[in-house]
């Protein structure tokens, strides 16, 4: 396996993008990446897209991406995984260029959620739809489970959520691209209408149209492309269980447990080796459960984590420094490739009010589904 | 939606039929192909008592269309007594009861429908059991 790196970025601001279709989203974001590292040709495109058919009537994604961007003829194949969609095209994009069948291979990610269609039911169908969806839950029901599992078990509160959308909000009011980019209070939170009863809307990743896209090549042939390449050294994705019921611990996302695990061994890391993390905050619980599986605090811990400011910026271990799902947005499909792209800036000193000094390893989860799906990299400066 | 997506259904949604692993002993509700506990596939029949507990909750405010009339309404992962878990409403009682622990009879009712003069769609519900 080669080494590969990412060298260019490119990404549309989220948010309700009224002017932009699915396409234009996705022009805008991968001819920035190209242009950016001047590159005029590719061998291969993934787009990760969790459900274009239903959001805008749209299947096959690869071709009409690459048509788009000036690039039919070239090979091109849409990823799904959910939510998870960006991070499974990345992985996708890093294993074509590690194995040697390609040089230069875009992984971009993409959504549209904006369009008219109802996006509960559509999110829904990341559900079991025989054993889930069709009792009328939704994906606030799964994490508000996930979320009163965690309550019975560690004791976490409805304000230790809360302090997660508080700090996940100050950070993005920092992000040009964030859809809300505006500080909210711990009573602003609480206050807020109820949407699975223990989440509230401000404890809920918004709706969102987005698109996000980086290149990648073999490590030794980045400097082609720019003088400040960021080395990939694990890429990794695993599963648990579809259901929410067949998890023998509710409170706890094995999925996201094995996916770290595995890029830490791939890595040669361990957790404390990390400066600074994206992960997947759909909901304030999720930030929770995943900051302990990924082991960057002991489980039973993560509720006090945003709260003390171990994971804002400034502290000990930041996360979300880009304002997380909860105030960047979240065009589902995009998501993996936005923090994978946050990564990548904080790494090469590029992330402006939000930088975390001297960062040189990062780490960014990606999930799918009510954690049936995660995906980890974790990126290096070199 | 075609109605054999339902009528194949029938005997976990209608029945409670799940199936225990002859190899392991898991209990897999509903009935699949390959255990996913031991990778073997030879199974027997088995009946879910309709009774169980709540291991999670949650109440349902902003609900998907076709319950959007029946919101706020509780939703829980229950344990049955031979172990199986299963995903179901928790209906008559207050939502905000339907909380861990809280002891439940499962009991044959109506899910929703299927749009203005679709299919019923039936299947099980708990209803608090003190």
């Amino acid at each position: 396996m080669r080494e590969v790196a990412i060298v260019a970025a490119g990404m549309t601001r989220f948010g309700e993008l009224w002017e932009s279709s699915l396409r234009d989203l996705f022009a805008e974001a991968a001819s920035e990446a190209l242009t950016s590292a001047k590159a005029d040709r590719l061998d291969s495109i993934y787009v990760g897209n969790m459900a274009a058919g239903q959001f805008v009537g749209q299947e096959h994604l690869g071709p009409l991406m690459a048509d788009h961007l000036g690039m039919a003829g070239v090979a091109s194949v849409r990823v799904e995984c959910a939510c998870a969609s960006g991070g499974a095209a990345l992985r996708s994009a890093f294993l074509e260029v590690a194995s040697g069948a390609s040089d230069l291979v875009l992984a971009a990610g993409v959504e549209k959620m904006t369009d008219g269609a109802d996006a509960t039911e559509v999110l829904a169908t990341a559900a079991d739809q025989e054993l889930e969806a069709y009792h009328g839950i939704t994906f606030p029901g799964l994490y508000a489970m996930i979320a009163r599992a965690h309550a019975k078990a560690h004791g976490t509160t409805d304000e230790d959520m809360a302090w997660v959308s508080v700090k996940n909000h100050k950070h993005g009011a920092l992000n040009p691209k964030a859809q809300f980019r505006r500080e909210v209070t711990v009573a602003e939170v609480l206050g807020s209408s109820m949407v699975a009863d223990p989440l509230r809307l401000l404890q809920c990743s918004p709706v969102s149209d987005g698109a996000a896209a980086v290149l990648l090549c073999p490590l030794d042939q980045a400097k082609k492309y720019t003088d400040r390449p960021v080395k990939i050294r694990a890429s990794v994705l695993a599963t648990s269980t579809m259901a929410l019921a067949d998890r023998k611990d509710p409170s706890f996302l094995d999925a996201v447990k094995l996916s770290a695990d595995r890029a830490y061994k791939a890595a040669d890391l361990k957790p404390s080796d990390v400066h600074v993390v994206e992960v997947h905050d759909c909901f304030a619980i999720a930030e929770i459960c995943c900051i302990e599986a990924l082991g960057l605090v002991e489980v039973g811990k993560g509720r006090h984590a945003a709260r003390e400011g171990l994971t804002a910026l400034g502290g000990k271990i930041p996360v979300n420094t880009s304002g997380g799902l909860k105030s960047k947005g979240h065009p589902v499909g995009a998501t993996g490739i936005a923090q994978a792209i946050e990564i990548f800036e904080q790494l090469r000193g590029e992330a402006g009010a939000r930088q975390v000094k001297n960062a040189r390893i990062g780490l960014a989860q990606n999930m799918g589904g009510s954690g049936a799906s995660s995906v980890v990299h974790i990126l290096e400066r070199v | 939606m075609p109605s054999p997506r339902y009528w194949r259904e029938v005997p976990n949604r209608f029945r409670l039929e799940a199936a225990k692993c002859r190899a392991c002993g898991k209990v897999v509700f509903p009935a699949r192909r390959i255990c996913p506990a031991c990778r073997k596939s030879d199974f027997e029949p088995t009946a879910l008592s309709w009774r169980g507990k709540v291991v999670t909750s949650t109440s349902v405010v902003v609900a998907p269309t076709d319950f959007a009339q029946q919101a706020p309404y509780a939703v829980a992962v229950i344990e049955t007594p031979e172990g199986a878990r299963l995903m179901a409403q928790v209906v008559d009682c207050d939502p905000a009861t339907v909380v861990p622990g809280t002891d439940v009879r499962l009991m044959f009712r109506k899910i929703t429908q299927e749009g203005h003069g679709g299919i019923l769609c039936y299947g099980f519900k708990g209803v608090p059991a003190a």
